[in-house]
């Protein structure tokens, strides 16, 4: 059992027209049983970029601490906000550094270095596989950010029902230009 | 087998956890109490690898005790189960973790709000309404899927919580006898019997 399935929970991120999206499940498991329900693994780090982190539950919380902590610091000293493109190479630069269970990460810093770069989706998480096929099926070029948030939902929602490990709700973020809108979904809870 | 329930309701959080000691297959004594008082609004059930448990739950409690000193405030629930859950994602990567799961419930003076927090040993960390550690997580998890009310008055809470205890005592096989139960509200902490 690798310690990337122990909590389960899986996060998937779009590029739409003008706007991204990204989504993720709220279950928090030890293995198959389920302990919470509104466990967040999506993150605001300014007001433009979310970072989603899937995966042993003990280092997303202190992941995002340690984020919130660097994030805070370039701040300070930049005088002002992180660029996302910029924000990606530290998360790539932390999840490099040798401190043991932060190495499993990297998939993450995919998701994170590619929602610039890909030109369509990023997925993560026990679902990873289940969302490929809901997304490569589903994810169309231009889609505006209504029609984005249908997508990235049907897409989450269905993959999510085939993996045990994932579920039990599901919390969507559309990010756009000058706005964020969070929306949480109702899944199946079984 | 060690077990611990929690359990939010209206104003306040009950918790609950066996007493006994045991070494491999022998208990060692039944009237072990592994329920700490942490602070004058937070209670924190501990169990896992004995010695382990004594000394990290000490451990907190100084800490948090020598924060209320040198600063003449206690830490707020959200805020102490933070620093709880770094000391033992800390631990975690270090030579000798401790293995400690904790519940940990707490009363919120400032916007008089229960909150609970499980916590295991690898410093996971979440706000639940119920939760359980131990082998009568896998029966008191689906009852109280059923029959936990945040809105509950005090009564009502120690009922659902008797219907998880006489469930595990029924259905597991290596189930504890006794049970110590506190309860953290506006008024502070307090012992209850069942």
């Amino acid at each position: 059992m690798s310690i990337m399935e122990y909590n389960g929970g899986s996060v998937v991120a779009m590029v739409g027209k003008d706007c991204v999206a990204i989504a993720s499940d709220l279950r928090l498991g030890n293995q198959a049983l389920g302990i919470s329900s509104n466990f967040q693994k999506i993150f605001p780090v300014t007001d433009r970029i979310f970072l989603g982190l899937p995966g042993l539950a003990t280092d997303v919380t202190t992941l995002r601490e340690t984020f919130r902590f660097r994030v805070n610091m370039y701040t300070i000293k930049e005088e002002r906000e992180i660029e996302p493109e910029t924000f990606a190479h530290l998360v790539s630069s932390t999840l490099y550094e040798p401190t043991g269970g932060f190495r499993p990460f990297i998939a993450a810093t995919d998701l994170i270095g590619c929602l610039n770069f890909a030109k369509d989706f990023v997925v993560a998480g026990t679902a990873s596989t289940k969302l490929y096929g809901t997304a490569e099926g589903l994810w169309e070029p231009d889609l505006d950010p209504e029609q984005l948030f249908e997508t990235i939902s049907q897409t989450m929602l269905n993959a999510v029902d085939r993996d045990a490990y994932s579920g039990w709700g599901v919390v969507v973020h559309v990010i756009e230009k000058d706005k964020v809108t969070t929306r949480t979904l109702k899944g199946r809870m079984d | 087998m060690e077990t611990s329930f929690a359990i939010t309701g209206k104003g306040y959080v009950l918790v609950a956890s066996d007493t006994t000691a045991a070494r491999s297959i022998v208990k060692m004594k039944t009237d072990e109490d592994k329920i700490k008082v942490i602070s004058p609004h937070l209670l924190m059930a501990y169990s896992g690898e004995p010695g382990d448990t004594i000394q990290f739950a000490e451990y907190v409690e100084r800490n948090l005790r020598l924060f209320h000193i040198r600063n003449n405030y206690a830490l707020r629930p959200s805020a102490a189960a933070s620093w709880i859950r770094r000391s033992l994602a800390q631990s975690l990567r270090s030579r000798k973790p401790y293995s400690v799961n904790l519940m940990l419930g707490g009363f919120d003076v400032t916007t008089d709000t229960p909150h609970l927090y499980w916590v295991d040993y690898l410093g996971t960390m979440t706000e639940v309404p119920f939760g359980a550690h131990g082998y009568g997580a896998y029966f008191g998890l689906s009852l109280l899927d059923r029959y936990h009310n945040p809105e509950a008055t005090l009564e009502e809470g120690i009922e659902t919580l008797k219907r998880c205890i006489n469930e595990v005592s029924k259905r597991l096989v290596v189930s504890p006898e006794k049970y110590k139960v506190k309860v953290v509200d506006k008024d502070g902490t307090r012992e209850i019997e069942l």
